[in-house]
């Protein structure tokens, strides 16, 4: 005490003083900052990676600025969301031609994606990655989840979120196991066929009840074994009467024949 | 004369035991056609098993108490398993079956032991034990004596006669005039037990003005909130303070989707606010809500019967059973910029019914 006493008049103790306040101020500050809402956001040098990956793999269809041609949509303005839904989940680049770009292997890796996603999104401004605060379940409300998935989603993908046909060999898909962040990203994107649940028409809350549901019902067990595929009275009716029938008939003829 | 009758008795009933089987049929000399088929009777009895092997018989009784002692263990397995087993515990079948609850698993299985093996252990018992020997029991006659016949007209002969229905006509009319009335207070009572659906099922809750809101929570939707391609499931405001909401409900359900304004049919431009329309979400054929929308094709499905409807075309019918277009609802915005009802459903909406205008 006594030490730093003696030296307070020190002629480098003001720089000292200012140094010290001027880290104290700025730690204060970026500890009270609040986090940036995106988590995922280009990092510099990005946009210009994206460009040159999005040249070699999608321009081909898209345009060499995204523009679009022929089938393939112009991409500008569908936003991050889009890009990472799509090539993320492998249904883009598009392997070959069909009704619906189905779920495949991922051919970019996670960089290329972003690098991509980033330059997409600088085009136009749409829909941008959700964090992981955004998509997780926690805090999401079943039962509500479930009175919108089924107003909303169930039509297409069923009640138990296990897909289903739509028109001329084009299908909604099987939700089961996929990663809330596509979902998430599905909603907002409305990515092939889908129609678009902006935050409007499905607020942010509403979505994570949803994932919630999704979540709940995957991890669900069955009450009584042998689901059939939660696809509803189609399979339960077949297996109804061809296996139920059949075992009637066999007690039938096991009733009739003469014992030996 | 059948030849039934030229082997059995004739005109009285009677027990036969069978044993003494009758021969096959006559032979004949291959060039000669027999001038009748004798009947071959019934084929010698086969003795089972059981029947003459003490052992096998002791087996099949054997047999049948297991059945019997794997029945009751059913039932312990049921009661045991109600009162042990909590519902939460969970049992995992790799495969085929996944993970099951174990409380329901035990239950059925328990059930079906002690259920089935009481019936088939009754069928063998009686099939291994019982007496197998056939029997043959003939028809009682059908007709009765001709004295029985007789007397039976003879009665309703008297009845008539006595009740004098040829000599009174006056009587006759009367009954027959009452029996004619009898069944009008039915009529009556039955047209009255509920009101007649009147208008109700060519009117909806969308009125001038009504605000368009979001199902289920009811949120009041701005034009802005609709981006291009969305879709939003919408009831109008207030549907929950009617009279009756789930009859309301069933008929007021609208689609409101947002595509590029150029896409839309001119007809449907009238109700449309910068390409946003509003379509009958109520199946025109069966009634099933058409809710599978494809914002690529624009494309409503409906999944009851697949019939397809056409957004760009005034959701004209273009696959399947329906035969009407969905009707539109006009919309517009309010001062505040919320979707309002420009006005009600012009046509009645859902399908077709007999008094439809």
């Amino acid at each position: 005490m006594t030490a730093l006493a003696a030296r307070r008049r020190h002629p480098l103790a003001t720089v000292v003083l200012v140094l010290l306040g001027l880290v104290v101020t700025g730690a204060a500050y970026a500890a009270l900052l609040p986090g940036r809402a995106q988590a995922t956001d280009a990092v510099s040098g990005d946009v210009e990676a994206g460009r040159k990956v999005f040249l070699a793999n999608c321009s081909t269809c898209h345009g060499l600025n995204a523009e679009g041609r022929n089938n393939a949509p112009s991409l500008i303005g569908v936003g991050a969301a889009s890009v990472d839904f799509q090539v993320g989940t492998g249904r883009m680049p598009l392997q070959q031609s069909g009704p619906q770009a189905p779920k495949s292997n991922r051919e970019l890796d996670e960089d290329e994606v972003r690098q991509v996603a980033a330059y997409i999104a600088s085009l136009a401004p749409g829909p941008s990655i959700p964090t992981s605060e955004q998509y997780s379940s926690e805090g999401g409300d079943v039962s509500r989840g479930g009175l919108i998935f089924r107003t909303n989603c169930a039509m297409c993908h069923n009640f138990a979120g296990k897909g289903g046909a739509l028109t001329r060999g084009k299908f909604a898909p099987n939700l089961t196991g996929v990663d809330p962040k596509y979902v998430y990203e599905a909603m907002v994107s409305g990515p092939q066929s889908m129609p678009v649940f902006n935050d409007q028409v499905i607020d942010p809350q509403a979505k994570r009840d949803v994932i919630a549901y999704l979540k709940t019902i995957e991890e669900a067990p069955s009450p009584g074994g042998l689901a059939l595929g939660s696809i509803g009275p189609v399979s339960e009716g077949l297996v109804a009467w061809a296996v139920g029938l059949l075992a009637l008939i066999g007690c039938a003829v096991w009733l009739g024949t003469k014992s030996s | 004369m059948s030849t039934h009758d030229a082997n059995g008795p004739t005109g009285e009933t009677g027990l036969e035991r069978h044993g003494d089987g009758h021969g096959g049929l006559a032979t004949h000399e291959e060039a000669q056609v027999p001038e009748r088929f004798e009947n071959p009777g019934l084929p010698q009895h086969q003795h089972r098993v059981s029947d003459v092997d003490a052992r096998a018989a002791k087996r099949a009784e054997r047999q049948v108490a297991a059945m019997f002692g794997l029945s009751a263990l059913g039932t312990i397995v049921t009661i045991v398993a109600y009162y042990a087993v909590q519902l939460d515990e969970e049992v995992s079948f790799d495969t085929y079956l996944g993970r099951v609850q174990l409380s329901n698993f035990l239950l059925g299985v328990g059930l079906f032991l002690a259920l089935f093996f009481i019936g088939a252990g009754a069928i063998h018992w009686a099939k291994t034990l019982m007496p197998d020997d056939e029997r043959v029991e003939y028809r009682h006659l059908q007709r009765g004596t001709e004295e029985t016949r007789a007397d039976a007209v003879r009665i309703l002969q008297e009845g008539a006669d006595e009740s004098g229905l040829g000599r009174r006509p006056l009587l006759r009319n009367t009954l027959l005039g009452a029996l004619a009335l009898i069944p009008l207070p039915a009529v009556i009572l039955l047209r009255d037990t509920g009101p007649l659906p009147e208008k109700a099922l060519s009117t909806t809750f969308w009125k001038a003005g009504t605000r368009l809101t979001l199902d289920p929570t009811g949120e009041p939707l701005k034009a802005e909130d609709l981006t291009i391609g969305s879709i939003a499931h919408i009831m109008p405001e207030g549907i929950e303070e009617a009279e009756h909401p789930l009859n309301e409900r069933a008929k007021a359900a609208v689609l409101v989707m947002r595509l590029n304004p150029d896409d839309l049919a001119s007809e449907s431009e009238d109700g449309s606010y910068s390409g946003i329309v509003a379509y009958s979400k109520i199946c025109t054929h069966m009634g099933c809500p058409v809710a599978l929308y494809e914002q690529q094709t624009h494309h409503l499905l409906c999944p009851c019967h697949q019939s397809t409807f056409d957004l760009t075309q005034n959701c004209k019918v273009i696959f399947g059973p329906a035969k009407r277009p969905l009707p539109q609802l006009p919309i517009t915005v309010d001062d505040e910029g919320y979707l309002v009802a420009k006005e009600g459903f012009s046509q009645a909406v859902g399908p077709s019914f007999w008094e439809r205008g």
